[in-house]
């Protein structure tokens, strides 16, 4: 027994110094997300995609002349585990860090970079609350906060529905709670609609003929539900049966084929918000093709969020033409990038301005984007 | 006045649906003493019958009416036989055991029924073709009670009289009752308990099969899970009517889904749920035996 810790520790201690051996001259991309446990399919597309970024980046003779060396570490999505990750990573000399994967992870691992000063950048982590506290200045994400969708909702229906009354259902859950929590708050700040019905409705439930009749005695123009497509379905099918006209608006999580579906003809005509149909963005078609190649399967969920972040980072970092936190985090607010979600730059707040998402009509069973 | 009118009907409606379901846990109930939480599953699976029988009427050209019913009676007829097979072999065995034992047998026949049609269909919400037609005389009055409605609650009323007449007129009604009231007197009376006890199961399972057709044509989907709330539901209604009372579950069920509707109406649906569970804590409080239920005496 004594035996094997000397020999672990020994292999340990030349691990390290190979480690080290290596560090001088190359430019250190820490990669952090869920790659074990039930919710690594949501952390292993991205950190594939930055391995893809990396080999392509070290082929063509790295950033800034030296080679991009990647350090990979697992959080398994927690956020217990993802202090130790983001002091592992900041110990190992990590020079920007692409993740976390969960909202929860990033949150508690963020304080961490903050103090190291280490530009983080996550393309999944679609809290609010991580760029609007502006807590962490250096935060980044290549993906749209949760609340896009609800102000692009509430936008739609103010300026292109012109709608004054509005009734506004949730299904209960955090995704159409939070949703509908932030559309209510957006109606009532914009001062030109009134918000006459805040509730939530029991998901699965029976019938929903009641809630129904509740919108229309309060004679709302529009509803904007927060949920998923079951429930969304059997909403309008119900206000199709009641001869209801009140226009219907809701979410991503109800943007689905299998809305389309169920509902049927009582689809027609309802509003939801997806993300940007990135299928005419040149650099996403070459990613997923890359990923083809390599893997031959269809990437996962994140990677291109997670492709672009790779390339955002590093070509911060060429264009800074150093790895100093202040020179890398301007360049990311200052100079656009072209990556597979679009030609981006980030705000002040870290937010990545032009992603996000569009609303979509279902006309004759399918639905197609509103310009 | 007109939207406490449309809550009523979409009370009744609702509440009437949970009657036709709450009756198979009453009637079960009353006999065995067993809760068969298969029991909305057996909703499930008739619903998913109607939806692949509809899907084969309509290839054949039937249309109209004509497809509800034929789907409604393939329900009943697969329903019942599975409420049968599920008696023969997850409770029969089980008689004279301890009453924990059909107890836990019933929920893993529920598990079980559901993964099975979660594996042998999809995981995925279905939809229903809507096989009750909007009927012309009803467009008036479209927005108030629609047609589905109109016939789920004719559809409830006629079954429940039919149900009625069967119990009280019938010699096998009179069976039935008779094994309720005391199976091991019955028995020496010559009548074939097992049998009767396997009626129960048919009868309970054929009227979940027409709430489960009813409830999919109304609102257009089905799933493998429907069943779980909706037994829920349904048993909560028969506990409130009075578990083993066929009036009360009736009762109940009426009670349930007019407190839901109007909870949702005047308060918030927010609170529909807390008002359905609270208003069953209420009745048990100063009732405990239910409604209608009568307060068996337990010899020690």
């Amino acid at each position: 027994m004594k035996k094997f810790t000397v020999l672990l520790s020994s292999m340990a201690l030349f691990l390290s110094l190979a480690a080290n051996g290596f560090a001088a001259d190359t430019i250190k991309l820490g990669v952090a997300g869920p790659h074990s446990g039930d919710l690594a399919p949501y952390g292993i597309p991205a950190m594939k995609a930055a391995q893809l970024v990396v080999k392509k980046i070290n082929a063509a003779g790295g950033v800034l002349g030296k080679q991009v060396e990647l350090l990979i570490q697992d959080d398994q999505c927690k956020p217990e585990i993802a202090t130790n990750t983001a002091t592992k990573l900041v110990t190992d000399g990590a020079d920007v860090v692409l993740g976390h994967i969960c909202s929860g992870a990033t949150k508690a691992a963020l304080g961490i970079y903050n103090d190291a000063r280490i530009p983080v950048m996550s393309p999944s982590a679609t809290n609010p609350g991580l760029t609007q506290t502006g807590d962490y200045p250096n935060f980044f994400r290549t993906i749209a906060s949760d609340d896009m969708q609800a102000q692009l909702a509430v936008d739609f229906a103010i300026n292109n529905l012109k709608v004054k009354k509005v009734a506004v259902l949730h299904d209960k859950g955090d995704y159409g709670k939070g949703f509908a929590e932030f559309a209510k708050k957006y109606l009532d700040e914009s001062g030109k609609v009134e918000v006459v019905l805040f509730e939530g409705i029991t998901p699965g439930a029976m019938d929903y003929s009641s809630i129904v009749q509740k919108v229309r005695r309060e004679k709302a123009e529009a509803l904007i539900f927060g949920g998923y497509h079951p429930e969304a379905s059997k909403l309008v099918s119900q206000m199709a049966r009641k001869r209801l006209k009140t226009l219907f608006i809701s979410d991503d999580g109800v943007k689905d084929a299998s809305f389309l579906k169920v509902a049927g003809a009582a689809a027609d005509g309802a509003y939801v918000t997806g993300p940007l149909d990135l299928s005419k963005v040149p650099l996403n078609a070459a990613a997923i093709a890359e990923f083809k190649a390599e893997y031959g399967a269809d990437p996962g969920a994140f990677f291109q969020e997670g492709y672009s972040a790779a390339l955002a980072l590093l070509n911060a970092i060429e264009q800074a033409g150093s790895t100093d936190y202040d020179a890398v985090t301007n360049a990311l607010r200052t100079k656009y990038v072209e990556t597979p979600v679009g030609n981006v730059k980030f705000d002040s707040k870290g937010d990545a301005e032009g992603v996000g998402f569009a609303m979509y009509k279902v006309e004759n069973g399918a639905f197609a984007e509103v310009k | 006045m007109e939207y406490f009118i449309e809550l009523f009907l979409s009370g009744l409606t609702r509440g009437s649906i949970y009657a036709l379901i709450a009756l198979g846990y009453t009637m079960v109930y009353g006999i065995i003493q067993l809760i068969n939480f298969a029991h909305g599953e057996i909703y499930m699976i008739g619903a998913f019958v109607a939806l692949i029988v509809a899907g084969v009427c309509t290839i054949y050209g039937f249309a109209g009416v004509s497809v509800l019913i034929i789907a409604a009676i393939a329900a009943v007829i697969y329903a019942s036989a599975y409420g049968y097979t599920l008696e023969k072999i997850a409770y029969r065995p089980l008689r004279g055991a301890p009453r924990l034992s059909p107890l836990i047998s019933a929920i893993g026949m529920s598990i079980f029924l559901q993964n099975y049609v979660l594996l042998a269909q999809t995981s995925d919400f279905l939809p229903f073709p809507r096989l009750i037609p909007d009927f012309e005389f009803m467009e008036p009055v479209a927005h108030i009670i629609g047609s589905p409605e109109l016939v789920i609650l004719v559809t409830t009323v006629v079954t429940m009289i039919l149900l009625t007449l069967l119990i009280k007129k019938t010699k096998v009604g009179k069976a039935m009752r008779a094994t309720q009231q005391d199976m091991s007197m019955a028995r020496l009376v010559g009548i074939n308990v097992d049998r009767i006890i396997s009626l129960t199961f048919v009868i309970g399972s054929a009227l979940a099969a027409i709430g489960g057709v009813l409830v999919a044509s109304y609102i257009g989907q089905v799933n493998f899970y429907i069943g779980f709330l909706a037994g829920v539901k349904a048993f909560t209604a028969a506990v409130l009517g009075g578990i083993g009372s066929i009036p009360g579950a009736v009762l109940g069920g009426l009670v349930l889904g007019l407190t839901e509707s109007f909870a949702a109406g005047y308060v918030s649906s927010d609170y529909e749920d807390v008002f359905a569970f609270g208003l069953l804590v209420l009745i048990l409080i100063l009732r405990p035996a239910g409604i209608l239920g009568k307060a068996r005496k337990q010899k020690v």
